[in-house]
């Protein structure tokens, strides 16, 4: 359950946690930082996580942001789970190529997409 | 003398406050949809700005907490230019690791300089290396 102050929608959906972004841009530094923490906090709550992350709502990020994804990535596959992206607008997704982040994420164009490729 | 040939320029201290930071931003934003920079222009613009700003703040001011920065910018027709200036000691942008390199992947740290040079046409630092000027030339100008 996402606290109060929360930026983020979280929802459960055939044992996969699926994380939205509330905000179009995820930009400010101390934002990015506590959105990680309550992603993160979810990942450590959970034995073997399964994770999707969708970019639906997001115009906008900065390196921050990708940093914070990174943190939540080696979260999970520390406990051997699963952590999916899906629905990155083609600028943003831009980002993830230029950075080369394309090849440590499992990215996939919709969410759809997504929920059918956990194992 | 419509909007497409107007230049924009101005000097503002800028705190570690984020409405501060949006303000600006949204200012030369604005000022580069009037002079007809595109959408993905405008990306580029701002995720530099952003970058920008947030190394000086976070590394620049690391020991300078409350301390503000000087951001200068120039926006015209041809080219749109930042300047970000902290009070910090500067560092050396050779010294940051490539984060592309396959060892450096899966470290969250450190993308912010090289997003700014993949986005600008160019980046340069003065020789104390607390001042980063960031020049974005109009695609085809």
């Amino acid at each position: 359950m996402a606290s109060p102050e929360s930026r983020l929608r979280i929802t459960n959906r055939e044992n996969i946690t699926l994380v939205e972004f509330m905000d179009r841009n995820i930009l400010d530094e101390m934002n990015v930082q506590a959105i990680g923490e309550e992603i993160g906090a979810l990942v450590e709550g959970s034995a073997h996580p399964r994770m999707l992350i969708s970019f639906a709502n997001v115009d906008h990020l900065t390196s921050a942001a990708l940093g914070a994804l990174i943190t939540v990535r080696n979260k999970v596959k520390a406990k051997n789970g699963e952590l999916k992206l899906a629905d990155i607008d083609p600028q943003i997704h831009e980002v993830f190529e230029i950075t080369r982040l394309t090849g440590l994420f499992d990215i996939h164009p919709t969410s759809q997409d997504a929920m059918k490729s956990f194992a | 003398m419509s909007d497409a040939h107007r230049r924009f320029h101005d000097v503002v201290t800028l705190h570690r406050n984020r409405g501060e930071i949006e303000r600006l931003s949204d200012a030369i934003l604005v000022a580069a949809e009037r002079c007809g920079y595109s959408k993905a222009s405008r990306f580029a613009i701002r995720l530099a700005f952003e970058e920008a700003v947030t190394n000086a703040f976070h590394h620049g001011h690391a020991r300078l907490p409350g301390e503000p920065v000087e951001v200068e910018y120039e926006v015209g027709p041809d080219q749109v230019s930042m300047s970000v200036t902290d009070r910090g000691p500067g560092f050396r942008p050779e010294d940051v690791p490539d984060p592309t390199l396959e060892e450096n992947l899966a470290n969250p740290n450190g993308r912010g300089l090289m997003l700014m040079r993949t986005y600008m046409s160019a980046v340069l630092f003065n020789e104390r290396g607390n001042r980063v000027t960031m020049i974005y030339r109009r695609p085809g100008a």
